[in-house]
């Protein structure tokens, strides 16, 4: 009997039900959720449509719209782990332990970092990507329209297989990062350690295709005319990053690859016994993980750099010293890793020169910011909800880009290290810079996905909240560092004067939930004001790039004429000369859906389900049936459909008469 | 423009397209297999009282596995310049010797593999001989899926012919098989030999 349960479900039982009152509430929301969205489907007779114009869709702005989607759920649910986290910590002081288990919170802070950067900020990353590179070159399509689609079924296969561990089993304990021994199968037997590898394993190989495939989009599908250097700043931010993602992936990959065998095959890379080295684990790690973190900000730099000079009416300032910028960000990018672990103890030279890179890194993003500054300066500012999110960014980013570099200094970094000053010092980086960037991208784009601009009254307390909110939740934080708390507690004396500065950060995090629910109430009552909002002229900002000389929202096939520009800004330049319907119709070709992207995603959900629960059955199955649907898919031809110029005139001239 | 000469030119574009997001993933695998490398530098002297580097290598054995591959790689590239000049049958004769070639090598290596677990000297013996099995195990696993890939396409040249598609297949597949050929050099070098001359 035992037998056979084996061989058909691996260590899969009832067990693996959860048993405490807030797993099982967790566990039903994860149920309910997608369950309560097929009714809704079924009782709309969406199915089909849904199926059609979406789930099959190889349209980027699609994709990127899925992207946004997934991502903004994931951000509430990781966001309710740190409001579990926040109330554990303001009430678990002395005699009180607080509502959530020493293990529980242990997984809850791991799922809380590992969702938060995996698939809130890199799913909003390349939803944006997406929405806008094709559209800014003046190109039609990415450059392989059926990986784009494989690259976001990975990401949700990665998605789904984190939020399953709610259901089935128990989550990581051991960080975001889940540093050995810990993590290995001696400290970690259970499955958790298992999902997360998997979920990042699938999720991670997605966006190696997805930065693969921009970079040749950005290199070979610019519009006539437009060198390296007249492209927009957010396309030369993207390309900087998905530089870094396909150097840095692969390094990730194969961590975790070395990281299966020790749990799978009983290897030695990072066990304590047996000539395993732990420390080198930690530097695979973060020689993918200090890059992964320029990866998640330079494209929201890249968006600071187009709202800036959009609400500023001005071109933007530096334009040359912004691109050199990035590439400078890029390549000393890979030479600060060890900065995570000064106390590693390599020794004071090793540690001198990765503090001196790291302090080194902050003058070029010290030009960023002074050229968005410059910017601003004698320009006619309109403070609109993007230039909100990017004036908060400012000021909060240079405060805790200062903390970064007083953590640079190796001396100092011993006292900070894993203190609750360095959780509030990434906080501060990644919150308003990477959060707060694709919050202003998010609205300042909104209306050319969708073809109506977002409440801007709702939009402002959205930001007002978060920036009270964020100012609340960490600042305790900063100080709490200094005073020694360190970080992953769930429980601490009451005589260490803790406890007040918890309750003032918990307090923060709770009015961020309500900017959370601004934003919700922006979209919704958006979009049910949509007619009001509705954005005729195609360009509702006056902006300066060429996705806003198209009518709104952007139609399949992007851009009805060959054009061909001649500056940077070039929307701006041609308004300028009001030379704006230039270009001829032509012919072109347009990839056909195909249903096959969201079968590789399921197959290699199945095949990481399968490993994670030692179904070998199942992973083998999935594995053959994964490259059988590979190879069915190389086998197609008739892949595109052929659209006239004929008809696309016809398409183009009823869409401006909409408009 | 004409429907058909508007296609060529789109696939021209295709083709380039493709061969430099090739070269862009053959990059990201050579950074896997640099993350790999790095592993064998750092344990490769952790044997934990089991056997080194000297005590477990044949050379020989492994200049016969070296050479096939190599052959291999020659063959790949007759069968491309063969594709190009729209020889079908001389292209599948050749694809054929290299799938042969290929799968020769890799049974060697699996042959050495299992000899090494069955003295014992597995992948659970030391930090040194996970970090061999993982790096040579890992070009075979690359090795195995361009076996795959070229069996896939020499069933595609005998039903499709020398289409476009398949044309620009074999250019990529045999950048693919010279790239393991360039990893397997520096296998040969920095595992076998200078793990023996040391």
């Amino acid at each position: 009997m035992y037998l056979f349960s084996f061989l058909l479900l691996g260590r899969l039982t009832l067990k693996a039900i959860p048993s405490d009152t807030i797993t099982r509430g967790g566990a039903l929301l994860v149920l309910l959720a997608p369950l309560g969205l097929a009714a809704l489907l079924t009782y709309k007779k969406k199915w089909k449509w849904l199926y059609k114009n979406w789930l099959t869709t190889l349209d980027p702005k699609k994709i990127g719209v899925m992207y946004i989607i997934l991502a903004s759920v994931m951000l509430v649910r990781a966001g309710v782990d740190a409001l579990m986290m926040r109330l554990q910590q303001a009430t678990s002081a002395g005699a009180s332990n607080g509502f959530l288990s020493a293990n529980h919170f242990q997984q809850v802070f791991s799922a809380h970092g590992t969702i938060m950067i995996f698939f809130v900020a890199m799913g909003l990353m390349f939803g944006l990507i997406n929405l806008v590179v094709p559209l800014q070159i003046g190109s039609r399509d990415v450059a392989f329209p059926f990986l784009n689609s494989v690259s976001f079924w990975l990401y949700t296969a990665g998605l789904i297989i984190v939020n399953l561990s709610l259901v089935l089993g128990t989550f990581s304990i051991a960080g975001w990062l889940a540093y050995p021994p810990l993590s290995e199968l001696k400290y970690s037997p259970g499955v958790g350690v298992d999902y997360w590898i998997w979920s990042l394993q699938i999720a991670g190989i997605g966006s190696l295709l997805s930065g693969i495939n921009f970079i040749v989009t950005i290199l070979k599908m610019r519009v006539k005319g437009m060198n390296l250097m007249k492209m927009p700043v957010f396309t030369w931010s993207v390309l900087g990053a998905l530089s870094l993602v396909i150097f840095a992936f692969p390094i990730l990959t194969a961590t975790l690859l070395l990281l299966t065998l020790d749990r799978n095959l009983g290897t030695h890379f990072f066990t304590a016994g047996g000539g395993g080295n732990a420390m080198m684990y930690v530097n695979l790690i973060w020689a993918w993980g200090h890059p992964e973190v320029y990866i998640l900000i330079l494209p929201a730099f890249g968006v600071f750099s187009e709202v800036v000079a959009t609400f500023s009416r001005k071109a933007l300032f530096g334009y040359k010293t912004m691109v050199w910028a990035i590439w400078a960000i890029v390549l000393l990018s890979f030479t600060v890793w060890l900065h995570h672990f000064f106390t590693m103890g390599a020794g004071a030279n090793v540690n001198a020169f990765f503090g001196i890179m790291t302090m080194i890194i902050a003058i070029p993003t010290g030009v960023k910011i002074f050229n968005w500054i410059f910017t601003m300066y004698k320009g006619r500012i309109s403070f609109a909800t993007p230039m909100l999110w990017f004036m908060g960014f400012v000021v909060l980013f240079t405060i805790g880009g200062v903390a970064g570099v007083i953590m640079a200094i190796p001396a100092a970094d011993f006292q900070l290290h894993n203190s609750l000053f360095l959780v509030a010092h990434f906080h501060t980086m990644i919150v308003s810079g990477v959060l707060f960037g694709y919050f202003a991208g998010f609205t300042y784009w909104f209306p050319k996905i969708f073809g109506f601009k977002l409440n801007e009254r709702l939009g402002k307390y959205a930001f007002w909240c978060w920036l009270v909110g964020f100012i609340l939740a960490f600042v305790p934080l900063y100080i709490l560092g200094m005073m020694g708390a360190t970080r992953r507690l769930n429980h601490y004396p009451s005589g260490l004067g803790y406890q007040p500065l918890f309750i003032v950060a918990g307090i923060g995090a709770g009015i961020i939930a309500l900017g959370v629910a601004f934003q919700v109430l922006q979209i919704g009552y958006s979009i049910y004001k949509r007619k009001e909002y509705k954005d005729t002229t195609g360009d509702p900002w006056n902006a300066r790039t060429l996705e806003w000389s198209i009518p709104s929202p952007a139609p399949f096939y992007n851009f009805a004429k060959r054009m061909e520009v001649s500056t940077k800004d070039a929307f701006w330049e041609m308004k300028q000369r009001k030379s704006l319907d230039q270009g001829e119709y032509e012919d072109i070709l347009v990839p056909k859906n195909s249903p096959i992207g969201m079968l590789i995603g399921f197959t290699s959900l199945a095949f990481g389900f399968a490993f994670v629960w030692h179904i070998w059955w199942l992973s083998g199955l999935s594995l053959i049936a994964l490259i059988s649907i590979v190879i069915y898919r190389l086998s197609q031809d008739n892949i595109e459909s052929f659209i006239s110029k004929d008809k696309l005139r016809k398409l183009d001239i009823s869409r401006k008469a909409e408009g | 423009m004409s429907k058909v000469s508007f296609i060529q030119e789109e696939m021209a574009q295709r083709n380039e397209k493709a061969v430099i997001g090739f070269w862009i993933y053959l990059m990201t695998d050579c950074v896997l297999f640099a993350s790999l490398f790095a592993t064998y530098a750092v344990l490769h002297k952790n044997t934990y009282g089991g056997p080194g580097s000297k005590d477990i290598f044949n050379l020989p054995y492994v200049l016969v596995e070296t050479l096939i591959l190599l052959t291999s790689s020659f063959s790949a590239g007759i069968a491309t310049y063969s594709a190009y000049l729209y020889k079908k049958a001389q292209t599948v004769i050749f694809l054929i010797i290299t799938i042969v070639l290929g799968l020769t090598f890799l049974i060697m290596e699996l042959s050495e593999f299992s000899h090494l677990i069955r003295i014992g000297d597995s992948f659970r013996r030391s930090g040194f001989l996970s970090s061999y099995f993982a790096l040579v195990g890992t070009h075979g696993m690359h090795i195995l899926f361009g076996l795959i890939a070229l069996s896939v396409l020499v069933c595609q040249i005998m039903i499709k012919g020398l289409n476009r598609n398949v044309l620009r297949r074999i250019n990529l597949i045999s950048m693919f098989w010279h790239f393991l050929d360039v990893v397997w050099i520096f296998i040969f070098t920095i595992v076998y030999l200078m793990g023996v001359i040391k």
